[in-house]
């Protein structure tokens, strides 16, 4: 399936990636190439085989409701490009 | 000494023949000599590691005789070390201090190991030469044109160029074992939720698994002794007994059943990769063992199926990766919108931004079942392969690549770097342990078998290819690369 | 043209465990911003969830009580969106395999009416966190502290009608979930939020009409009053030959008005997926059984228990078990007095009327079930009459003695000493000869005024039935 440059900008838009329009193109048609190899599935019919998310034919574990973790937000917040009072600070969020 | 394996040196320290400081700084000198040619560390540790060895021929001395207590060895950068900048191989963390341990780290360190860094990488694991690293290429100490291998690259340079005593890696697709192969050292991928995943940066979470890097496969045994085991921070850590690896080591390989798929001795396979497989299969004969050719009919499938989960899975664990809390962030967003655009754009490579938007295109509106849906059904036909192989034989040989290592800059298209890992990739789809150890050496660069085992069958596998290391010395070759010491 | 409504109701709730959905950071309300985000919340690289059996077993709790399927097998799926109160990029829910299927409740209307909702699902997922957005030099502040909190998302079946039966719904699974013991439920405090989904049709037409989604509603009045304000709006447009766009609006009480929030999104494309870090989440059988044998005694059982046990009309058996915890005072007020009637009386009338004056919860009561007991049981035992009680009940609120002794220091014990009535009759007798007079003569109704004029006398201690017994005897003579 060929992807064009209106595809490429959507599915970037959705993963908040800038791409700029010099390099557009090339984007397009290395996806492009993926897509060609990966199409190459559509070649067997599995209409009924059960998908397998997991290499792991097991089931979740459950975790004892206990609170084990104590705060480490000073430390923690060395880390963060901009925090102030205790917040990470972002560029206003408009909803 | 340095060249030795980690068993060797174990006896050395506990015979006293030298200190783990002494054995540390050596690897010390060796990494300031060469390292700025392999670029095979990002991070070197040289204050902590003297301190860890120090303290480790303390233990020593008090009767502490753990087989890795002083064994200097190399994280790769994927795994989070408390105090200790961790990159994952990416401008997005080219500044992220990590405030915990992996767990793996953990177990290295309550094994009385020394770290002596952390190792180069291609960025989030996304690549099988080492080109796609924010810091740069690693070079193979067997022809510094050439690639090590990726996305394990710097931890198999290291081992290779002895570094280090023996190193961590992960194994996406590949990761482990490839480039392994091309620096003739012995890589291991056990079976996915054998070791855990916490606090190793996550690539493809159903995928992902870490592994030794070492010199011989009793190393990778000892080692796997180490990272193996249960672990509740980790939902996909399996809880199964870990059996001693080293136990099994020595067990006669007699009577024992290898199947070689037809499909990985097909186009594409070198003649002197195809050669040196086709040696070490008559070696394992004369060891008692029987080959049978086995069908993996989905195999050529696995490539194509891996490229939708694995980008599927890394869009969404790459999400993070904003410029909120930690990590890069660009400068002086003009707003919200902006700030997550260009700290992504900025922050991620052109290979890494290229499988977010591959994951993303397959988990979209109208695409989720021609493509994610697809190639979970894909993955099961792969996994049913290898569970109707493994019902004629015990484990499954084959090449771990179809080439040595190539040059540097010689694979730019990435539909070709992708079919590196056609022999490698289905073991990760179907949770497999694989090991891939040295089979030989054509036109100077080493070339690396593959042995393939049952779901948590590490223990024979290991068996199978320790037995190969006590007939055969290709596992012993080493790079010309500096030697003169 | 005449129309009528749909309403589908899916509402968030808090569950209130100790520590948070995938992770031990503490998980409760009010903390200092980011205290309780720990490296898993902050999604820090490396890090993977661990989940918290005791959401498993809340929702499987809500599931049971609601009569609903029970995912045996539940998986987690991703919801991919960019938001800096999302640290993860996604959100953990469950998309195709919640863990609770479908099931109802039942709503009582105002005029007693009784009408079964359909709850299509509940899943477990996470919370976001919060975004301040005071001024930080232009910038928006964010706090993590919710930020991986369980929440149990229930999802109505379009099957609501009006507003009415929204916050009958509404109230009936609040009643449910606190009866459960599975979250707080206060909508002032987001442990319970609520979208709406309203379309209009004309009435009779079975296609439905274009829904809009009111988002974020955080109390029961604004609820109804959303709803009605967006019917009418509706209503506006395609009377007006316009068209309902299908589109995520808001409530602004002040105006009393839903305004449309289209500029936040461009079309939303979620990408879920199978949530590779978490496996399937495996119940069986015996699991859900003995989740249903621990069960508590819900809402509806109860009433028909109160009616049937306590002779209690259908209307104070609704009001007395509303809340578990009104429930449970009222059974431990006619428990302990013996007398329900009077009991239910008590706490539906004058206590009830405290506490919404007040507005203080039942388990704050200044007046605790067994003072109010004692306080029944003293009128019973007529050491006082039900109208010094109310007296007595006044003192109670802010008097924390013993009843016997507020009764005692006040001087309020009723007088029964016959020789003491008498006095009071005969002062009476002596005071009113006309009224005395009428009585002889017949005439009944001056017997009430008679026996009022020496309750007066008595300060209302003086038993009644004694004064009204005396009275009688002496005027016959």
């Amino acid at each position: 399936m060929a992807l064009d440059k209106s595809e490429v900008e959507k599915i970037a838009q959705l993963a908040r990636l800038h791409i700029s329009v010099a390099d557009a193109d090339e984007v397009a048609n290395r996806i492009t190439d993926i897509l060609a190899l990966i199409d190459q599935m559509q070649s067997v019919d599995t209409d009924a085989v059960e998908p397998m998310a997991h290499p792991l034919d097991v089931v979740q574990r459950l975790r004892a409701d206990e609170v084990t973790e104590t705060d480490h937000r000073d430390e923690l917040q060395t880390l963060a490009p901009e925090a102030q009072d205790g917040l990470y600070l972002v560029p206003k969020v408009i909803e | 000494m340095i060249e030795k394996t980690a068993a060797e040196l174990s006896q050395a320290l506990s015979s006293g023949e030298i200190s783990s400081v002494e054995l540390t700084q050596s690897y010390l000198d060796r990494i300031n000599k060469y390292n700025e040619e392999l670029n095979a560390f990002i991070t070197v540790c040289e204050e902590s590691a003297l301190a860890q060895a120090k303290a480790a021929d303390e233990k020593r001395a008090n009767g502490d005789a753990s087989p890795l207590l002083g064994i200097p060895l190399a994280h790769k950068d994927i795994f989070c070390t408390n105090g200790v900048t961790t990159t994952c191989g990416s401008r997005m963390l080219h500044n992220f201090v990590a405030p915990y341990d992996a767990t793996v780290v953990e177990n290295f360190s309550a094994a009385g190991a020394v770290m002596l860094g952390k190792t180069n990488m291609d960025e989030f694991a996304m690549g099988s030469s080492n080109e796609t690293s924010f810091f740069g290429p690693v070079k193979n100490p067997w022809d510094t044109t050439r690639v090590p291998g990726g996305s394990s690259g710097g931890s198999a340079a290291a081992v290779a160029a002895d570094l280090c005593a023996m190193a961590t890696g992960t194994d996406t697709g590949g990761s482990i074992r490839q480039p392994a192969a091309f620096c003739g050292i012995t890589g291991f991928k056990p079976s996915y939720g054998r070791v855990s995943r916490w606090g190793m940066i996550a690539f493809a979470s159903s995928l992902d698994q870490a592994g030794p890097l070492s010199k011989s496969a009793e190393d990778a045994a000892l080692m796997t002794n180490v990272m193996a085991g249960l672990d509740k921070k980790d939902s996909t850590s399996i809880d199964k007994a870990v059996e001693d690896y080293t136990a099994t080591l020595n067990d006669s390989l007699d009577g024992l059943r290898i199947g070689i798929p037809k499909q990985h001795f097909a186009e594409g396979l070198t003649a002197e990769v195809e050669q040196g497989i086709r040696d070490a299969l008559s070696e394992y004969e004369k060891l008692g063992a029987t080959v049978t050719e086995v069908d993996l009919p989905n195999n050529h499938l696995s490539v194509s199926a891996y490229y939708v989960v694995a980008p599927a899975e890394a869009s969404a664990n790459l999400s993070r990766y904003d410029g909120v809390r930690y990590g890069y962030r660009c400068e002086n967003p003009v707003d919200l919108e902006d700030m997550y655009k260009r700290t992504r754009s900025e922050g991620f490579g052109d290979e890494v931004k290229r499988r977010i938007l591959v994951g993303t295109y397959a988990l979209s509106a109208g695409y989720y079942d021609a493509y994610y849906r697809k190639a979970q059904k894909i993955r099961r036909l792969i996994k049913n392969d290898f569970v109707e192989a493994f019902r004629e034989v015990d484990v499954i040989i084959g090449p771990t690549s179809p080439h040595t290592a190539f040059e540097l800059g010689a694979k730019t298209d990435p539909v070709t770097m992708y079919l590196e890992d056609i022999y490698t990739i289905a073991v990760n789809l179907a949770g497999l342990p694989g090991i891939s150890i040295p089979a030989g050496i054509a036109n100077g660069l080493p070339l690396g078998m593959h042995i393939v085992g049952k779901d948590f069958g590490e223990a024979k596998i290991l068996n199978v290819a320790h037995q190969f290391q006590q007939h055969t010395d290709w596992h012993k070759q080493k790079p010309n690369f500096g030697q003169e010491d | 043209m005449e129309w009528e409504s749909v309403i589908g109701l899916e509402v968030h709730v808090s569950l209130s465990t100790k520590s948070k959905l995938f992770s031990g950071t503490a998980s409760e309300f009010g903390a200092e911003p980011n205290t309780q985000a720990n490296i898993f919340d902050l999604a820090l690289p490396g890090t993977l969830p661990a989940f918290n059996e005791e959401a498993l077993k809340m929702a499987v709790r809500f599931g049971v009580a609601i009569g609903a399927e029970i995912g045996t097998r539940s998986v987690f799926d991703r919801k991919n969106y960019f938001y800096p109160d999302l640290p993860k990029g996604y959100q953990v829910t469950q998309l195709d395999f919640p863990t609770v299927g479908k099931g109802s409740l039942t709503i009582t209307l105002e005029d007693g009416s009784e009408k079964v909702i359909g709850v299509t699902r509940a899943h477990i997922e996470e919370n976001a966190g919060k975004s301040l957005h005071e001024e930080f030099s232009g910038q928006s502040g964010i706090d993590l502290n919710r930020a991986g909190e369980p929440l149990l998302e229930i999802v109505s079946e379009p099957e609501i009608t009006n507003a009415e039966e929204a916050v009958a719904y509404l109230k009936k699974l609040h009643s449910i979930v606190r009866y459960l013991d599975i979250s707080d439920a206060i909508m002032a405090q987001g442990s319970m939020r609520c979208d709406v989904n309203v379309s209009i049709r004309p009435k009779g037409e079975t296609e439905l009409g274009t829904r809009t989604e009111i988002k974020n509603i955080n109390s029961f009045r604004f609820v109804e009053k959303a709803i009605h304000s967006e019917i009418l709006r509706q209503q506006e447009v395609i009377e007006d030959g316009g068209e309902i766009i299908q589109e995520t609006r808001r409530y602004d009480a002040n105006k009393d008005v839903t305004t449309s929030m289209r500029s936040k999104e461009v079309a939303n494309d979620y990408r879920y997926f199978p949530e590779p870090d978490l496996l399937p989440v495996v119940i069986d059988e015996s699991f859900i059984a003995s989740i249903k044998s621990e069960l508590p005694e819900l809402p509806d059982t109860k009433k028909a228990r109160f009616m049937d046990e306590f002779a209690l009309s259908s209307y104070d058996a609704g009001v007395l078990t509303a809340t578990r915890e009104m429930a449970e005072y009222f059974e431990e007020v006619a428990k302990s007095c013996g007398d329900a009637k009077l009991a239910a009386n008590w706490v539906t009338g004058d206590l009830l009327a405290l506490l919404n004056k007040n507005d203080i919860d039942i388990t704050d009561s200044p007046i605790q079930a067994q003072r109010l007991s004692t306080l029944i049981g003293r009128i019973k035992d007529n050491t006082i009459s039900g109208k010094i009680a109310k007296t007595v009940f006044e003192s109670m609120i802010d008097d924390s003695a013993d009843v016997d002794e507020i009764i005692e220091n006040k001087g309020l014990k009723q007088v029964t000493d016959t020789g003491e009535i008498e006095k009071l009759v005969d002062e009476v007798i002596s005071n009113n000869p006309d009224q005395v007079q009428q009585l002889k003569d017949g005439k009944e109704q001056v017997l009430g005024f008679l026996v009022g004029q020496a309750m007066k006398l008595s300060q209302g201690k003086a038993n009644p039935g004694q004064v009204n017994q005396l009275l009688r005897e002496k005027t016959k003579q």
